[in-house]
């Protein structure tokens, strides 16, 4: 989509406005391009290597701790890069995204609790909950769970096909704003109250836990947890690379033009719908992926990853981070999370205090969050 | 006199209050009993025992009640000629009631059968006492569970003259034991008989009957006596059901009238309103424990004195929400509505360090304790009819507000065009504050009406928020008139789902349910016509 004047004069780039021209920007540009892979070569390859090759006890070696935390804040940036599309950049704020996280993270729990196989606490081939609840039979919806591509292929399919339906009723009939918001909060809420079932199929409110193995090997092996952070790490980079592509292609601005004036976008012949449609089925199935690396990396899922107030803190990330930009929700997710690590091992009392004051202040005083402050400083300092 | 009845459940204290009511009959003994009546229930004949005591039931003397009972309690002494009853460490004379010295030797012993039936005799007395509800308990207590050695004393009953109520009941009682009767036209009439009653005891008795019999004619009688037992129960059931969802109906209403108010005119979700019932609640706790401090005696009307308080508590922590937080927030509804969840995590949080993480007690005044009766199977609890009452008379003065007084005004002024109103002079500043803490304050009055029948914790407010915004966006946002047909609608329809389905599947459903009927009627149900969709 480049302007063909510009493929022969590179010098254009250090015109005065030239940057404020969106559409002829590049996905990344080359300073971008080295901080963002440095980044993952520092977090996706160094770290993983280093708590593999290192011996233990070794000075600089990451500890189990901090490599679990690492993949695990990992999944969640990868989330709020997923919210930071369709709010920043729709204008959709989904309440309810935290649902395809869990549903993604439960199918691919399905083949981490088949993987047990006998090493349950019962000894049988069914998981421990099934024995529990004295079935005979695996449910037909488990069928196929023992197959790794069948998992990753229902983490994919399973929430896709949920944010297709939703969305498509969703967007058809123009819900949008807070009532999109609400309304994503009850099917989350809903969604919560199913799986809390025992019968539902799905663990109850104990989810699945207890994992052993993952593609065959110990689920708790260094070498296991360092692949699983590489891999978030990695998925972090391509949804990151993905959302800031789409962003700056025609078909971002059509998003952000619909975003800021939907009616006016339809009267110049555009169909909303399949545009945000397909902004927020791509959004639901980084959170669905996201949330199958999680489940193996944290060793539990249980509907309390669906409840309401999950996904609202998904928003403060994104808040807190930066609004409209794809680099904001990934520092928010971070700060906020490594925030709360903090928070809730030295004063657990609080960590909630906290939390509410900083969703109060950054939309009172932060309203394009800590990468907007930067930027805002950067330009004053200019 | 729920007290009463509440009591009266109870056989001992019933015995106590029975006694007391025969002490008031005490200054003419009319037909007085001669302690030679209970001299053979001393002795060893076991035909004289059970003779004497069909003539103490028989005598007619006003004492012959409290004389039964302490010969089933063996407080019953002969000394010599003269035969004497205790009761609460005081003797009385057989004869005619009067004090008597404390009798030193062992009291009449009564074996089993003997007590059966003196006990049996007993409830047949009672069927006669002069007190109504005592007459009716007696009867209640028979039909579920008179057995064979009361058949005659029932008979007997019922050949005298009984209350209509009363009778039937008795009846109900006797064809029980006919039931088991050897004759098979005898268990068929009692058969028929029984298909009249409620009571649920009564339906397993038919049924086990149904297990063990052979002979056809009662078989098919039994059968239509089960079959109309069952349309009536499940008739009731209904009936229970549609009462229940409007309880329910009616605290969703509470719970989201408020919601209506601060989304209607402001257009500010507020997610922290699910705490400010929890306010409410918890200053209902703490007027409750004010109360039993400083006004024990009047312990019982805490509920009534928390209703204001709760509103002011509510009403002040809205009003610092609004002047501190949402006031900048005009316009952005997603931004407020994250903030507003802000302060919904530090008022739940701040409810957590000064009560603690456990739900508080709170006791429910004996008032709004006990139910009113429809049938024996269908009782409607008095608090449920209280929240009823209680929310149609807080949305009657949210109405008059709204309609009658200058703030109203204002109100309604804002919602339809808050710039025209601006110009028209009204102070749009303080409308939406007053505004914002009216609705906060009929959240606190949500809270107390909860406070009565769910826990009180700083959780709660999280569980009725997806709730209240459900009756909301189903209603129509700003519609009093769509609040109300939605949180009565959502209750019953959620009550009636319970029954089939389960609490948890049916609020799947309701909520499922919600999300279809969004995407069918959006416009219907925001209210939001030509140019204000863009606004």
């Amino acid at each position: 989509m480049r302007h063909p004047v510009q493929a022969h004069s590179e010098g254009v780039a250090a015109r005065p406005g030239y940057m404020d021209a969106p559409w002829e920007k590049p996905t990344l540009l080359r300073r971008e391009w080295l901080v963002a892979l440095a980044l993952f070569g520092l977090i996706g390859v160094l770290v993983p290597l280093a708590h593999v090759l290192l011996p233990e006890g070794a000075a600089f070696r990451p500890s189990t701790y901090l490599v679990t935390l690492t993949g695990k804040i990992l999944c969640y940036a990868t989330v709020a890069v997923a919210l930071g599309l369709i709010w920043g950049f729709a204008g959709i704020l989904s309440l309810g995204h935290g649902l395809f996280f869990a549903l993604g993270g439960y199918a691919f729990g399905m083949y981490l609790m088949r993987q047990i196989g006998r090493d349950g606490s019962y000894g049988k081939d069914l998981p421990d909950f099934m024995v529990f609840l004295d079935w005979k039979t695996l449910p037909w919806f488990w069928q196929g769970s023992d197959q790794w591509w069948w998992a990753m292929l229902m983490v994919v399919f399973v929430p896709g096909l949920l944010a297709l339906v939703f969305g498509w009723f969703a967007f058809r009939s123009r819900i949008k704003g807070v009532y999109l918001s609400i309304v994503t909060q009850a099917l989350t809420y809903a969604a919560m109250l199913l799986f809390f079932r025992n019968e539902t199929g799905f663990g109850g409110n104990n989810g699945f836990t207890d994992f052993k193995r993952i593609f065959g090997v110990s689920i708790t092996a260094p070498g296991t947890r360092a692949a699983l952070l590489a891999a978030s790490a990695l998925w972090l980079l391509v949804a990151f690379l993905a959302c800031r592509f789409i962003v700056r292609s025609k078909y971002g601005r059509v998003l952000e033009a619909i975003r800021d004036a939907e009616t006016r976008t339809m009267f110049l012949g555009y169909d909303p719908v399949p545009y945000k449609l397909a902004a927020w089925v791509f959004s639901a199935l980084l959170c669905a992926i996201a949330g199958a690396l999680y489940v193996p990396q944290v060793g539990i899922i249980n509907p309390s990853e669906m409840s309401p107030a999950n996904s609202i803190e998904i928003a403060v990330w994104v808040a807190v981070g930066g609004r409209g930009t794809l680099v904001g929700p990934i520092v928010g997710a971070f700060l906020v999370n490594l925030a709360k690590s903090f928070f809730t091992q030295a004063f657990p009392q609080l960590w909630l205090f906290f939390l509410g004051t900083l969703f109060i202040v950054v939309t009172l005083a932060l309203p394009n969050g800590v990468v907007g402050l930067l930027r805002r400083r950067k330009e004053t300092n200019n | 006199m729920d007290i009463l009845l509440q009591s009266l459940a109870r056989p001992l204290i019933l015995l106590r209050l029975l006694a007391s009511l025969a002490l008031l009959a005490l200054g003419s003994p009319a037909n007085a009993l001669p302690s030679a009546v209970i001299v053979p229930l001393a002795g060893d004949d076991p035909d004289a025992r059970s003779q004497a005591v069909d003539a103490i039931t028989s005598s007619g003397d006003p004492n012959a009640a409290r004389i039964l009972a302490a010969l089933v309690d063996a407080r019953l002494y002969l000394q010599g000629e003269s035969a004497v009853f205790v009761e609460n460490d005081k003797a009385f004379r057989v004869e005619d009631g009067a004090s008597a010295p404390v009798p030193a030797g062992e009291a009449i012993i009564a074996n089993n059968r003997l007590r059966g039936e003196a006990d049996a005799a007993l409830s047949s007395l009672r069927l006669f006492d002069p007190v109504f509800e005592v007459r009716m308990a007696a009867a209640k207590e028979l039909a579920s569970s008179a057995d064979e050695a009361q058949r005659d004393a029932l008979a007997r009953a019922l050949a005298g003259k009984l209350d209509p109520k009363v009778r039937a009941l008795v009846e109900v009682a006797l064809a029980r034991i006919e039931l088991q009767s050897p004759e098979p036209a005898k268990r068929t009439v009692a058969a028929h008989t029984l298909s009249v009653s409620d009571d649920p005891q009564v339906k397993s008795v038919l049924a086990e009957r149904m297990r063990d019999e052979a002979d056809p004619d009662v078989r098919q009688a039994i059968g239509a006596a089960l079959a109309a037992i069952d349309r009536r129960v499940a008739r009731s059931e209904i009936v229970a059901r549609v009462l229940t969802g409007i309880s329910l109906g009616s605290v969703l209403l509470l719970a989201a009238l408020g919601l209506a108010i601060t989304y209607g005119v402001m257009g500010v979700i507020n997610m922290a309103h699910g705490e400010l019932l929890m306010v409410g609640a918890y200053a209902t706790y703490l007027t409750q424990d004010f109360f039993r401090h400083y006004l024990p005696d009047m312990q019982d009307w805490y509920v009534i004195a928390a209703i204001p308080v709760a509103f002011l508590a509510a009403a002040a922590v809205g009003l610092v929400i609004e002047r501190l937080v949402v006031r900048f927030l005009y316009g952005r509804p997603l931004e407020t509505l994250l903030a507003t969840f802000g302060v919904s995590l530090v008022l739940a949080q701040g409810a957590r360090s000064l009560f603690g993480a456990q739900n508080v007690e709170l006791s429910n005044p004996s008032w709004l304790s006990g139910g009113f009766e429809l049938s024996a199977a269908l009782v409607l609890p008095w608090n449920r009819i209280g929240i009823v009452a209680f929310s149609i008379a807080v949305l009657g003065l949210v109405a008059l507000v709204l309609v009658n007084t200058r703030l109203g005004l204002y109100v309604r002024a804002v919602t339809q065009n808050r710039r025209m109103a601006a110009c028209m002079g009204v102070p749009t500043g303080r409308t939406d504050a007053l505004a914002f803490a009216l609705g906060a304050g009929i959240a606190g009055l949500g809270g107390v009406a909860l406070s009565q029948f769910t826990n009180v914790g700083p959780d709660m407010g999280q569980a009725y928020i997806v709730d209240s915004f459900m009756v909301v966006v189903l209603g129509g946002v700003g519609q009093l008139a769509g609040c109300v047909v939605a949180a009565f609608g959502l209750g019953i329809v959620g009550k009636f789902l319970e029954g089939w389905t389960g609490a948890v599947i049916a609020k799947i459903l309701v909520l499922v349910f919600i999300i279809v009927f969004i995407q069918r009627r959006p416009q219907g149900l925001f209210a939001l016509k030509g140019r204000q969709v863009e606004a």
